[in-house]
């Protein structure tokens, strides 16, 4: 007689709307105006961790939606033009999605490649949309200022994606 | 019966599909929403994200309190160490500034005669509200600040922002007690200016940099470099003469300006509740046809009717006489007299 096997299954709770609300509470912080010696706080793009790691972590339904509404509030936030940052973001999701067998498994320099060619390919997103809408392109300096502290984030979608990748044995 | 053991038994849900459709769906409403908001008091969306600003203010106020409270406690400290040394620099600043402080008066004393004997009408002195930073957002996409200070406080959309150094941007949305800042430096920013040295006109273009760009500069040498730059107060959204900083070369080759309100923490700040001519006189008024005014006479009473009548009698009379006065023949010219003898003529 086979003895059962308890499944452990990870629900959207643990892996969506507890990292999302994360990335919401670290994006008002480093939000705050705090200028020390002329430096102000990094402004990484923090669901842009979400947006690589959640496609590899499993195929879902609610996960654009809810990178759609970190989008959106990003947008608010900064007083950007709304639905920038949700394209952008789901320009990731939609690359990883679609190398996923081929990204499962990979080595992390692997994914770290993948992970700065992903936000090279929103902050260009971005860079075109601001460009065509007002009529003016923003500085390329600026832009790396916002690009390096977002991949310096990698480490923790790497850790997602280890910690969440096992979460369901059915996605193995 | 369980649900596996029925026809759906061996039915696999295409995830990657049903994700990929998501995104597509989900993309698709992100560029509608692209096309419907244009970031201004006339968007869709305004009262969405005033409604989003009056929470995010309070929330960043929490977290911008204490970082302030260090602020003074380390100026304090500071302050304390250095206070000798302090002491001398503003002896030194004082004795320098003092020369120029009286010039200041005596200018100020012969500007006001000329503008009594020219019948200019100076600019009315603007009233202030002073905010706080609570929010800050520093991209290369969007440059804006939160203040706690909003509609409640008679802050409406347009007001210019100032710190004790110079412009730092202006109002784009309010709420009652929460409004929404655009500094100089955001890729949406574009501000008349001038150059105090030439009067010549340009535009200040933000780019999300920590220096915009002075564009559409205007005549060769115009712009040196240390130039002021200064609002030109054209097209009536900033008063004219507001200090914003000095003209520069970037590394590109154009011109930027370093502007005066990074010299310091951009924390506390006045709003300027500067109403332009636009404001005050109301679109309608602007618009209206010429003459437009004279349909809105009213009828002349009898005397104006009367005296009217009389006036054009009389025109009709004066042009009359005139007309027979020039029928008449002209009278015989009187004969030349003896031509005198010249002056001094030998006799």
């Amino acid at each position: 007689m086979r003895r059962p096997v308890a499944v452990r299954v990870v629900g959207p709770v643990q892996w969506i709307f507890i990292p999302a609300l994360i990335a919401v509470a670290a994006t008002i912080v480093l939000a705050t105006p705090i200028e020390l010696f002329g430096l102000s706080l990094p402004e990484p793009v923090t669901p842009m961790v979400l947006a690589f790691a959640w496609p590899l972590i499993r195929p879902s339904i609610i996960a654009p939606l809810v990178l759609t509404a970190l989008g959106l509030f990003l947008d608010v936030f900064w007083y950007g033009p709304l639905g920038l940052w949700p394209l952008a973001l789901l320009a990731i999701y939609a690359v990883v999605l679609g190398s996923r067998s081929f990204l499962i498994g990979q080595e992390t320099a692997v994914l770290f490649v993948w992970y700065a060619a992903g936000c090279g390919l929103a902050f260009s997103a971005a860079w075109l949309i601001t460009t065509l809408l007002a009529g003016n392109p923003p500085s390329i300096l600026a832009l790396l200022g916002q690009v390096v502290p977002t991949l310096l984030l990698f480490p923790f979608a790497d850790r997602m994606i280890e910690r969440f990748e096992d979460g369901d044995v059915r996605f193995r | 019966m369980a649900f596996r053991d029925g026809p759906f038994e061996n039915l696999k849900v295409p995830l990657v599909w049903t994700a990929a459709v998501a995104v597509v769906a989900c993309a698709v409403g992100a560029v509608l929403l692209l096309v419907s908001d244009q970031r201004g008091a006339g968007s869709t969306w305004q009262p969405a994200r005033a409604g989003v600003e009056t929470v995010a203010g309070p929330v960043g106020g929490v977290f911008a309190a204490p970082v302030r409270w260090f602020g003074h406690l380390a100026d304090g400290v500071g302050g304390y160490f250095f206070a000798v040394s302090e002491n001398r620099r503003l002896k030194r600043q004082l004795a320098e500034l003092e020369p120029w402080r009286d010039q200041a008066i005596a200018l100020k004393n012969i500007n006001a005669r000329y503008e009594a004997m020219l019948g200019i009408r100076p600019e009315p002195p603007v009233p202030m509200r002073t905010a706080r930073s609570v929010s800050d957002s520093r991209g290369p996409f969007s440059n804006a600040r939160l203040l706690d200070i909003g509609a409640a406080r008679g802050i409406k959309i347009g007001n210019p922002v100032i710190n004790e150094h110079g412009l730092v941007g202006r109002i784009v949305g309010t709420s009652p007690h929460v409004s929404r800042m655009l500094l100089l430096t955001d890729v949406a920013s574009r501000t008349p200016v001038l150059v105090d040295r030439s009067d010549a006109r340009a535009i200040l273009t933000g780019d999300g940099s920590g220096n915009p760009r002075l564009e559409f500069v205007r005549g060769a040498g115009s712009v040196q470099p240390g130039d002021r730059i200064l609002t030109s107060g054209d097209g009536g959204a900033f008063p004219r003469g507001l200090p914003i900083g000095v003209a520069a070369r970037g590394v590109d080759g154009s011109w930027r300006v370093k502007l005066f309100s990074d010299r310091g923490a951009i924390d506390y700040v006045r709003v300027l509740l500067f109403e332009d001519f636009g404001q005050l006189v109301g679109p309608e008024a602007l618009n209206a046809p010429p003459l437009a005014a004279l349909e809105t006479l009213p009828e002349a009473t009898a005397a104006q009717a009367a005296a009217i009548d009389d006036a054009a009698a009389r025109r009709a009379a004066a042009a009359r006489a005139a007309l027979e006065r020039a029928a008449e023949p002209a009278p015989a010219p009187a004969p030349a007299p003896a031509a005198a003898p010249a002056a001094g003529a030998p006799e």
